[in-house]
């Protein structure tokens, strides 16, 4: 871990080195494309369920709708499509995580090489 | 009518017996794993992150091992038997949750910590006054967490032995059962612990999910076959069998209840639905035990795949309760169940018993399978106490040892001793504290364990991996504010006094009208994580560009 940094000059600190690379538009991309998607979608898995939280409370009638002659009614459908989604959300982000945002990660890991940490040796 | 009584006892000594093997078997097997894993565990690493050795497959297991505790089997499959749908809330909350998990923190933890929580809170703070508070809150959140479990399995083997009260079994009666029960747990959580380490820890889990998913599916068909797989002819047997009809398979029989001509308590009851929603989708990513585990794996990228499988294997999981639980009511029946236990934690286990009948023949098939199932229950318990007791004695040790008593200057060798001795004093503590409240109704403190976490832990958590300006007073501003928030909401709410089901039921001291503090106290620990953090000058932003560049690149990670 405390792997000399390759071809830099002697003078620069890792500290830097990391400020230099947040500064990057490069890195700019890369926090762009996670926080892009991830963000948006907390919010809207989040108001989705808060959604499904608050027709419990607040919207009996509507929920004990049945279907047809069934048993089965809009609460226990509203709350298996909790899970349909939970699910969908967790393959789209993996897949766009590995098409989108793992190249980025890597290109930037791989310039800076292994940068010591900016501290003593890393407790953390 | 004797004859009846004998057959019901020759079944519980049947039952009671091939409990005890199974359970022994599951003893010696993980016992043999921990011997095993000791021998691989070396470094600190090895004891801490089970040696970031583990495939996300196998990290995805052990964190639905870690997670699904007997409050989710046992437990929420007797609430749906009981209750009905509201039960069901309980599931979607705890498997929503993951996206939490998933979306924001696995793979920035996994990139720029170490072994514990604190890792990543304490990255660009002054360590000590942050460590200490992330300490005292892993501590905390993992001792209600401990106590939780170890009374319920306490409670849960008087009544799967079939120890009444007046009858011994070995020479027990139900009150010694209990307590050599809790002091068998505790020894065993201590002996994984303090041998196997993180790789003992987790291979048990993994064990644990297994058989927990086995025995899950396996009923989950049996019931469907009832019913012919037909999902309505299920619901609407339980709906009638549970003699509260459509209400049954509707919100509100249990959480958000309406109160005739009450409006205030109706008010209060929806108040209180909607504080367990938020702190159940909350506290997940704030919960130590479940955040160690994404140490385990060697890269962010198989942290994130560990989550994904977790995600597969816990959503399927809380679906299988929902055929538990309906499938409880439908042929085992509430008065059954209530008989046995008024809170309904033994739904499961009887509604095993009832298949058996069914399916295996008689009164052996009923004890057979209801031995399994028993013993799955307790295998379920020490999975997760083992995770439990691991999170809060390596926060003690790496936390608090480590970096606060010794500066970080402490050897490896020292620290991992002294996790060692934590394991052993924390377990020992629980087992103290377990005997004492063993009578007492302490179900709620799984969901104050959840508040806490959703209140103090995140906001740290996130405002540390994506607020610049935060700094070392925010971070303890928001672990403190949280969990003391928490904390003195729950003392003063209906769960610990002023109701028949309190905690304490024969005192009031009560004024906070919910059961749950997630409402008040989640926005407030937010709020003390801003305001601590602006009212500092500490700002670092060097800091920040290390470790938002670590945390996204993986550059540096360990």
């Amino acid at each position: 871990m405390s792997t000399e940094a390759r071809d830099t000059a002697p003078t620069e600190t890792p500290e830097d080195r990391y400020l230099a690379m947040q500064r990057s538009p490069e890195f700019a991309q890369l926090r762009k494309a996670l926080r892009g998607f991830v963000f948006p979608m907390t919010v809207a898995f989040f108001v989705w369920y808060a959604l499904y939280v608050i027709l419990s409370a607040y919207a009996r009638d509507f929920m004990s709708i049945r279907i047809g002659d069934s048993h089965i009614n809009v609460a226990l459908i509203f709350g298996l499509l909790q899970f349909v989604t939970t699910f969908l959300i967790a393959w789209l982000y993996s897949r766009y995580a590995n098409r989108k945002v793992d190249p980025l990660a890597d290109k930037i890991h791989e310039e800076l090489g292994e940068v010591p940490s900016a501290e003593h040796g890393p407790r953390g | 009518m004797p004859n009846t009584v004998l057959a019901a006892e020759a079944t519980s000594s049947t039952a009671r017996t091939l409990t005890i093997i199974l359970f022994l078997v599951f003893v010696a097997i993980t016992l043999a794993i921990t011997v095993w894993a000791s021998r691989q565990t070396k470094t600190a690493t090895d004891f801490y992150a089970g040696g970031r050795s583990f495939s996300g497959f196998q990290n995805g297991m052990a964190i639905g091992g870690d997670y699904m505790s007997a409050a989710s089997f046992l437990g929420i499959a007797g609430i749906i038997a009981l209750n009905g749908y509201d039960g069901f809330l309980y599931s979607i909350g705890f498997l929503v949750a993951w996206l939490v998990a998933l979306l924001l923190v696995a793979e920035l933890l996994r990139n720029s910590g170490r072994y514990t929580m604190a890792d990543v809170l304490a990255f660009r703070m002054r360590q000590k006054p942050v460590r200490t508070a992330a300490a005292v809150s892993t501590i905390t959140v993992s001792i209600f967490y401990l106590l939780a479990q170890m009374v319920g399995a306490g409670a849960l083997v008087a009544l799967l032995l079939g120890i009444k009260p007046g009858t011994t079994f070995m020479g027990m009666d139900a009150n010694a059962a209990k307590i050599a029960t809790i002091v068998l747990v505790g020894a065993l959580m201590i002996i994984y612990v303090t041998i196997g380490g993180m790789k003992g820890t987790t291979y048990v889990q993994i064990v644990k999910a297994f058989l927990l998913m086995t025995g899950a599916l396996v009923m989950t068909i049996l019931v469907l076959s009832v019913f012919k797989f037909n999902l309505s002819s299920l619901l609407g047997d339980a709906a009638q069998s549970s003699g509260k009809g459509e209400a049954f398979l509707e919100p509100g029989l249990r959480y958000g209840v309406e109160v005739a001509n009450d409006a205030t308590q109706t008010f209060y009851n929806k108040m209180d639905l909607l504080s367990l929603g938020i702190a159940l989708v909350l506290g997940t990513a704030g919960l130590p035990h479940i955040l160690i585990r994404f140490y385990t794996v060697p890269t962010a990228r198989a942290a994130r795949k560990s989550v994904l499988w977790a995600i597969g294997i816990i959503g399927t999981f809380y679906l299988f309760t929902l055929a538990l639980g309906f499938g409880a009511a439908a042929l085992v029946g509430s008065q059954a169940i209530t008989a046995q236990d008024k809170a309904g934690n033994t739904a499961a286990p009887q509604l095993a018993q009832e298949l058996g009948r069914r399916f295996l023949g008689g009164e052996t098939g009923g004890a057979t399978l209801l031995a399994i199932i028993a013993a799955v229950a307790f295998a379920t318990i020490l999975a997760v106490v083992a995770g439990l007791t691991l999170a809060s004695s390596s926060s003690l040790a790496h936390d608090f040892y480590a970096n606060v008593v010794k500066d970080g200057q402490a050897s490896e060798r020292q620290e991992v001793n002294v996790a060692r001795i934590s394991a052993l004093v924390i377990g020992a503590i629980s087992i103290l504290l377990s005997i004492f409240a063993q009578n007492l109704n302490v179900a709620f403190l799984v969901a104050l364990a959840f508040a806490v976490a959703a209140s103090g832990n995140l906001p740290a958590i996130l405002y540390s991996l994506f607020w610049k300006r935060f700094n070392t007073s925010g971070a303890t501003w928001a672990i403190y504010g949280g969990l003391i928030s928490a904390v003195v909401l729950v003392f003063f709410s209906p769960v610990v006094s002023g109701t028949a089901t309190s905690m304490f039921a024969k005192s009031d001291w009560q004024w906070f009208p919910l059961s749950n503090p997630g409402l008040i106290s989640i926005p407030f620990g937010f709020f003390c994580g801003w305001l601590g953090t602006i009212i500092s000058k500490e700002r670092d932003d060097a800091k920040y560009a290390e470790l938002e560049v670590r945390s996204l690149t993986g550059s540096g990670a360990h």
